[in-house]
């Protein structure tokens, strides 16, 4: 047995606790900050327990923004966000767990090219990409819609690559006595792979959702209106405000507002999350 | 194909928006891409409503594209997915870039010839239709936001260090004095600026009457190159570079984050835009009043005139004609004196035109607000000279970047005042290069 | 490693990948292709005027001492976010798997940033070490130490350096977590009795069978620093002062998407790709390697 010395345990939480210290401390103190006054937040220095206008912040940013950016309400953008997380979170794992089947399940000419052409174009950062992109999306009458802001970030090859890496380390059998048993490819797909798959799909789901809720460049450049914006992009709009002051509190009230339903999606589904991600990119 | 779909939508939004529109007729939109934040933003809405109610054909949508490059580049990706908004509120620093796509853009001047609005460059100021003409004179688009550089002083801080507010600092010496007097009384920062390229560096030498870049600061042609190494601006960088290391020049940041350093009183002193005043108005604790940019007396013909910033709106190029007529309406609305004194009263920008200008003294507006007068006297001071017309410079959006890079290895003392101008120079002129490739 | 089991269609693969494959092509071939082009044209920003000038705008690249400067800032960034990332993920992860009582919460609490927008990730540590308003630049500076990224390059690198460790500690952490636990015990109590502590036990058995998380944490986190930290950087500092935190992908936006250079930023975006394609060789090399083990 290994020997558990008391020292040695208080020292792993002092660290420990140190470490969570640290990394919890600009979401502390941001709450805090989206709880005070604009007086209170400019003063230096600024108070560490919260203030008693948490309810006026946030109902004011939900309703109207900061007046002094856009003035956009948050409540609109937050929905916005979470159609587009949505909808790249449940489109991504969609499309790619099909593809991924194809490519482990079957034999078919141009496979390796198919699956290279997927693996290698979809790492091209958005930026290389962003005039020719545009373009393709405002001549196919997508700019302002949920499909444009949805569709050019559904590809994934990152879960194409975790379905294929998942799918090789399923038993051959149950593939074989499948096919024993008459059952057709989709049939084996709906009845064996799909329930297989639940852990790295909750995984995937948690990891696409942040990464859909998270988006910025693309978001700023396919949306023309007010009311198509996305809630990280509303934030950005508050800081750089042109020849304004920035209204922290009310920036900092967006942003908790913004990080709380990735957080929630994350907390929620923390136990599906760990192990799917560390099982299925290992 | 891709035509069809567009019509499907077009039609699909159309009947949505006829669904929603109180009235069933249809109205054309016109959009107005702006970057127009706060209360500037709700005054943007304030205009277009206005503009909204007094006719019933043409419904001018104000929408906020973010800051104005943000903005400028979502029109020409716009513009180049075919799908271009109709008013583009562009920075000056784009005006070069504008103005060199000719098949993009609608010269204000033939779109309101063409659709008989009445229109006379002469009634805007010239220092601000001088930015914004082409060679022969003729106004490419409508001027809207205008601002200049002007010196704010916290009265509160003169007192505490013994001097007198109503005497604010004339010659950037007498900067210097003050502010050694203002740290010496405490003061945690005794001057900063907003805007270091355009107020340092861009219009100091306007002020100063010596050139930015060769022909003619650019309107002379697209072979222009930097040359705003010389010996004044050298000797002025290289004094801020110096007062930094003594603590007298607190550096806050490249564009606005400076603002907030003197309203919250930390600043004593800051030279920044004068569409500025507003903000401070809304949220100093404190006295405080406006001057006079200083300059140096010891330069030949300084102070000349100071140059402007801010943004005109710009017409892009439409497939369907019907929508130039509405913009020309709109232009005229917007131009009125009435609305123009309203905007320049409640913003703290420059009035555009003559007769705003007259109407805001015929109201009294200087003397109950005393120093909103003073960026416009700044900009009249004397008829501009080739060196103080404005700047016009193609990738300018790159060159203030490499300005601002230089300048802050001056503040931080890695590089002397020349080494950075000449650096800053030779940058930005590769960049002068390749816009001339580019467009020629 | 391939199946040994397949099904036959000639068509259902077809379907299968189609959906993917067109995604794939309209949204990411189509614009690559053109983006590859445009490097080597000199465009106006509208499109109106092109000139095809091969390579002009690699060798303009090349030539600008400021390009190579950004690489070097690139890859100061990324050596020291991946550094300290590792490094402080693989402390926590140590300690996390020593204690019993309250590893969840301390889990748990570590994983939120992985939830965090890059964009208002820089927002909150501007907010902390904001020159004006930063609490932490309050203490900093009542302990002597002049804080102002604004103008002291390094205090502006330190920033988006922590900002992005920040940001990637949750998913080094349960790597590495996931890592040691999965180290067999009868190792460790192997050790133990041999009488080896635990600071050895650590470095002579737990730390070489980590290797290669570490290796592929490596990997990823650079990636990561190359390309997934542009919000940050636009967010808080802007690539200032003078160059400090101008890195390569940030560079692309700021000519491409700001100022409009589009030759120029094409140019630099090839240089990018062929950055990344090869990473994602390397990274693809290793994992397929492992997963035959």
């Amino acid at each position: 047995m290994v020997e558990r010395r008391p020292v040695g345990t208080l020292i792993s939480h002092l660290i420990l606790i140190a470490g969570v210290a640290i990394v919890a401390l600009p979401l502390y103190v941001g709450f805090v900050g989206s709880t005070l006054s604009f007086d209170q937040v400019t003063t230096v220095p600024m108070q560490m327990t919260p203030g008693t206008h948490l309810l006026e912040n946030y109902a004011a940013v939900l309703s109207h923004g900061s007046k002094l950016a856009s003035g956009a309400p948050v409540g609109v953008m937050m929905w916005n966000s979470l159609v587009m997380a949505l909808a790249i979170a449940i489109g991504k794992i969609a499309i790619s767990m099909l593809s991924a089947f194809a490519i482990v399940y079957f034999r078919f000419p141009l496979r390796k090219t198919v699956f290279w052409m997927i693996f290698l174009t979809l790492m091209l950062p958005v930026e290389v990409r962003i005039f020719p992109t545009y373009k393709v999306v405002a001549e196919l009458g997508l700019v302002d819609t949920y499909a444009g802001l949805t569709l050019p970030l559904i590809a994934s090859a990152t879960a194409t690559f975790l379905f294929r890496q998942f799918f090789l380390t399923i038993p051959e059998e149950l593939a074989e006595a499948a096919r024993i048993d008459g059952a057709g490819p989709m049939r084996f797909f709906v009845d064996i792979l799909l329930p297989l798959s639940r852990t790295s799909m909750a995984a995937l789901f948690v990891i696409m959702f942040i990464y859909g809720w998270n988006q910025y460049l693309w978001p700023l450049l396919i949306t023309t209106r007010e009311d198509m914006y996305t809630v990280v992009i509303g934030i950005k709009r508050m800081v750089a405000g042109g020849d304004t002051l920035v209204e922290w509190q009310l920036v900092l009230a967006t942003a908790m507002l913004a990080l709380l339903p990735p957080a929630a999606v994350i907390l929620v589904m923390q136990r599906w999350f760990v192990k799917g991600l560390v099982e299925t990119e290992k | 194909m891709a035509n069809r779909i567009r019509r499907f939508i077009c039609i699909a939004s159309a009947l949505a928006l006829a669904g929603m529109a109180t009235a069933a007729q249809a109205v054309t939109e016109i959009q107005w891409w702006h970057s127009m934040t706060g209360a500037l933003s709700d005054k943007v809405n304030e205009i277009a409503n206005k503009f909204n109610a007094s006719q019933s054909e043409y419904k001018v949508v104000p929408v906020y594209k973010g800051q104005y490059d943000e903005s400028m580049t979502a029109a020409i990706a716009a513009y180049r997915g075919g799908n271009p908004p109709q008013i583009l509120q562009v920075f000056e620093v784009g005006t070069a870039t504008m103005m060199a796509a000719k098949g993009a853009i609608k010269p204000v001047y033939q779109l309101m010839a063409e659709e008989h609005q009445p229109f006379d460059p002469k009634a805007f100021l010239g220092a601000v239709s001088s930015y914004f003409s082409d060679t022969s004179g003729h106004l490419l688009s409508m001027p809207f936001n205008s601002s200049t550089q002007v010196l704010y002083i916290n009265d509160d801080a003169f007192k505490k260090a013994g001097l007198d507010p109503a005497n604010p600092p004339k010659t950037w010496p007498d900067l210097e004095k003050d502010a050694e007097k203002l740290k010496a009384s405490g003061a945690a920062c005794a001057f900063t600026t907003g805007w270091q390229s355009w107020v340092q560096l861009e219009s100091f030498s306007a002020w100063h009457n010596v050139p930015f870049a060769s022909l003619q600061n650019g309107f002379g042609g697209l072979g222009t190159r930097l040359e705003f190494n010389g010996p004044v601006q050298v000797r002025h960088i290289k004094n801020l570079g110096d007062w930094a290391k003594k603590g007298l020049f607190t550096y806050k940041g490249r564009k606005d984050e400076p603002l907030a350093a003197f309203t919250s009183g930390e600043c004593a002193m800051i030279t920044t835009s004068s569409g500025s005043y507003a903000n401070i108005k809304a949220n100093a604790k404190f006295a405080w009043r406006v001057a006079t940019l200083p300059y140096y007396a010891d330069v030949k013909g300084a102070p000349q005139n100071t140059i402007i910033g801010g943004a005109t709106l710009w017409v892009m190029k439409q497939k369907n004609p019907d929508m130039y007529k509405g913009i020309a309406k709109f232009f005229t609305f917007l131009s009125s004196p009435e609305i123009q004194v309203d905007w320049h009263e409640s913003t703290g920008y420059v009035p555009i035109t003559l007769a705003a200008y007259d109407l805001a003294k015929k109201q009294g507006f200087y003397q109950k607000n005393p120093g909103t007068d003073i960026a416009i006297k700044e900009l009249t001071n004397k008829p501009p000279t080739a060196n103080s017309r404005g700047l016009r410079l193609g990738n300018f959006v790159q060159i203030r970047n490499i300005i601002d890079e230089e300048l802050e290895s001056v503040w931080s003392g890695q590089k002397t005042a020349k080494q950075a101008l000449d650096s800053a120079v030779k940058r930005g002129n590769e960049q002068l290069v390749r816009f001339q490739k580019a467009n020629e | 490693m391939e199946k040994r089991v397949v099904f036959r269609s000639r068509w259902l693969p077809y379907a299968l990948v189609a959906p993917q494959l067109l995604v794939t092509l309209v949204f990411f071939v189509w614009p690559a292709v053109q983006a590859l082009y445009q490097s080597l044209l000199i465009q106006d920003a509208f499109g109106a005027k092109t000139q095809f000038v091969w390579f002009d705008n690699f060798k303009d690249l090349f030539s600008d001492s400021h390009y190579l400067a950004s690489f070097q800032v690139t890859a100061v960034f990324s050596v020291l976010v991946a550094g300290i990332g590792l490094a402080a993920a693989l402390m926590l992860a140590v300690f996390a798997d020593r204690v019993i009582r309250g590893a969840k919460l301390y889990k748990t609490l570590l994983i939120l940033p992985y939830a965090v927008a890059s964009a208002v990730a820089a927002v909150l540590w501007v907010f902390l070490l904001n020159p004006t308003l930063g609490i932490l630049t309050h203490v900093m500076r009542s302990l002597g130490y002049d804080w102002n990224y604004l103008l002291n390059p390094r205090q502006a690198l330190a920033l988006i350096v922590i900002t992005a460790v920040w940001k990637q500690i949750s998913y080094n952490f349960l790597f590495f977590l996931a890592g040691l636990q999965s180290i067999p015990k009868s190792l460790i109590e192997a050790a133990a009795i041999d009488g080896a502590g635990p600071a050895r036990r650590f470095w002579t058995i737990a730390f070489p069978l980590l290797s290669p998380t570490t290796f592929f944490l490596l990997v990823v986190n650079i990636v990561y620093a190359f390309f997934d930290t542009f919000a940050i950087v636009d967010a808080a500092t802007s690539g200032g002062p003078v160059q400090a935190t101008s890195i390569l992908v940030f560079k692309v936006y700021q000519d491409g998407v700001q100022a409009l250079d589009l030759g120029g930023s094409a140019a630099q975006s090839v240089v990018l790709m062929a950055i990344v394609i090869s990473l994602t060789v390397v990274q693809f090399r290793f994992v397929e390697r492992r997963v035959q083990y």
